[in-house]
């Protein structure tokens, strides 16, 4: 009896996580079944989509598929957050690792990550109805939709993920490292930015490559918030379209099931899913590369 | 049970390890300790020591774990100040100068009393930014004064042969031994008069132990060495001074010959001799 119990339970655990290998394989089909029926189409060339920069799929005659510009978008949006958060979240790190009193950290910490779990619509309001008004004040030249707003969102959205994991690496920087600093008269200043924070890079460094490759992947909030327009750009007051807001403009458009722009959703997917899945092996590679051994 | 008496005087200079250092019969006091009483939270550590270290020997600490000699080499230089609910009272001066008051510069006094730990802990760096790293924080150097300082420690520290063709690489590929005298060179690299030593060689090998203590034998000329140690072979061996604590309190202090040949209490020889402890 207990035999078939154990019996059971493994075939449970089993079949859950082969459920979820088997979803990741499905997506991983589905993405590359579609993108190789893009590239077949008549209208587009693997030449075209690496090669150039205009992406209008949808509007006018003639209809253009170059990647890039939504790229662009992409990276303008996750630079413009990772600006945002990754010195707001690394003084942030050292404060609660280095400086803080154990009683204010245990209070800060957790309210920090009560950030991460705010729906990313409401950031992408937040971007849409107050950080843009906010900036018109200061610019003339910023759109109702706009890179900056979305990047700046998407930034505290990350802001947690880079100061909690940043807090853990430095966290576990040895204690003898820090009484080897100070009794050589450095200040609480000096140990913190010249011993703990080198000691902890490699932790850090990883900690902000995830959080770019959630940055880039973030969806509601470019969305809401940074437009529809794809255009190669640096300026962050335009208008600009990432590759996740338009593969929700497409989703949710009416756009036909089938024929070149349906298909140019799932080549931008895949080309996403590459990105990020290059960012999170680049973070995975440097933490376990450098992982620092202290003795 | 009672706590012995406390007061413990320098009884006479030792006379080794050289003929004419045992000429000067007056020693200056390097460090001093009043009714000095230490505490963690609501815990005595330290109950009315009264001690007076002189100025370029070597005085050794002994006594069980927990007898707060640890805690008494941590205050000379204020390491205790980061731990949450440490606090003393009393008289700490070094050369004269009061240590222990709120107005003392921590930072100060710690290049002037520099410390080493039980565990080799050298920073993540290269063996020369280990050794340039209290430097850089204190002094305004050139570059080729910087190299001469680091040099100068190094060599000072018996380390210089053994790491001159890989100053560039981490320091964390060096032997234990060789982190422990690269932290010693790391300290007088700062130029301090005291060097305080936590059980410097409890985390190594008895020849690395060895070639630790010929190098505070050659120290001692020019720096006041403290050193806490579990091993009384190396008390003998290496200091002038002996200090023997329990419980908080200092029960014996004198000259190392006199400490291990003649205690004064029963105690310490019951210590020493290992019927106790």
């Amino acid at each position: 009896m207990r035999r078939w119990q154990e019996r059971g339970i493994m075939g449970v655990l089993n079949g859950a996580t082969l459920f979820s290998v088997f979803i990741t394989l499905a997506i991983l089909w589905v993405l590359g079944a579609e993108t190789t029926n893009f590239f077949a189409q008549d209208e587009v060339t693997v030449g075209e989509f690496f090669g150039t920069t205009q992406w209008n799929p949808l509007l006018g005659s003639e209809k253009h598929f170059g990647i890039w510009s939504l790229v662009c978008g992409t990276f303008l949006v996750a630079g413009v957050a990772l600006l945002v958060a990754v010195p707001l979240g690394l003084i942030t790190a050292i404060y609660l690792s280095e400086y803080a009193h154990p009683k204010v950290r245990s209070i800060l910490k957790p309210a920090l990550e009560v950030l991460a779990g705010i729906p990313t619509v409401v950031y992408g309001f937040f971007a849409l109805t107050l950080l843009t008004p906010a900036l018109k004040v200061f610019s003339e030249g910023f759109g109702s939709f706009n890179a900056l707003a979305a990047g700046i969102a998407v930034g505290i959205l990350i802001l947690p993920i880079i100061t909690s994991l940043s807090e853990d690496a430095l966290r576990v920087v040895p204690q003898s490292l820090r009484d080897g600093s100070s009794g050589l008269g450095a200040t609480r200043f000096d140990t913190s930015f010249k011993v703990v924070f080198p000691a902890a890079l490699s932790g850090i460094t990883s900690a902000v490559i995830l959080a770019a490759a959630r940055a880039i992947g973030e969806t509601m909030i470019v969305a809401l918030a940074a437009g529809s327009t794809p255009k190669v750009t640096a300026d962050v007051r335009d208008e600009i379209q990432t590759m996740t807001g338009f593969m929700v403009q497409m989703a949710l458009g009416d756009v036909s099931n089938y024929g070149v722009e349906y298909y140019s959703m799932y080549a931008v997917a895949a080309m996403l899913f590459v990105l990020t899945l290059c960012f999170t092996l680049l973070g995975t590679w440097i933490r376990k590369r450098y992982r620092e051994e202290y003795e | 049970m009672k706590p012995p008496p406390r007061e413990a005087q320098i009884l006479a200079p030792v006379s080794r390890p050289s003929a004419e250092e045992s000429q000067d019969s007056a020693l200056e006091t390097a460090i001093q300790l009043k009714d000095f009483d230490a505490w963690y939270g609501d815990f005595q550590a330290l109950h009315s020591i009264n001690l007076a270290m002189p100025k370029k020997r070597i005085t050794s600490f002994i006594g069980p774990s927990g007898c707060g000699k640890s805690t008494l080499l941590r205050w000379i230089n204020r390491m205790n100040d980061t731990i949450a609910g440490a606090r003393a009272t009393g008289t700490l001066e070094i050369h004269g100068k009061d240590a222990l008051g709120p107005k003392v510069d921590v930072v100060g006094l710690r290049q002037q009393v520099g410390i080493v730990f039980q565990k080799p802990n050298p920073f993540p760096k290269s063996i020369f930014d280990n050794v340039a790293y209290g430097v850089r924080l204190h002094l305004k150097t050139s570059k080729a004064e910087l190299q001469e300082i680091v040099e100068w420690s190094l060599q000072k520290a018996g380390l210089w042969e053994e790491v001159k063709d890989r100053l560039n690489k981490s320091a964390l590929g060096l032997s234990g031994g060789q982190q422990q005298r690269l932290c010693i060179a790391r300290a007088i690299a700062v130029g301090p008069e005291v060097l305080l030593m936590d059980e410097p060689c409890s985390a190594l090998d008895p020849r690395s132990t060895a070639a630790i203590e010929d190098l505070m034998l050659e120290l001692r000329k020019s720096y006041t060495i403290a050193i806490v140690t579990h091993n009384m072979q190396q008390a003998a061996r290496v200091s002038d001074f002996t200090a023997y604590m329990y419980l908080g309190t200092l029960v014996e202090f004198g000259a190392t010959e006199d400490v291990f040949k003649r205690p004064r209490h029963t105690e310490t020889e019951d210590y020493i001799t290992g019927r106790f402890g």
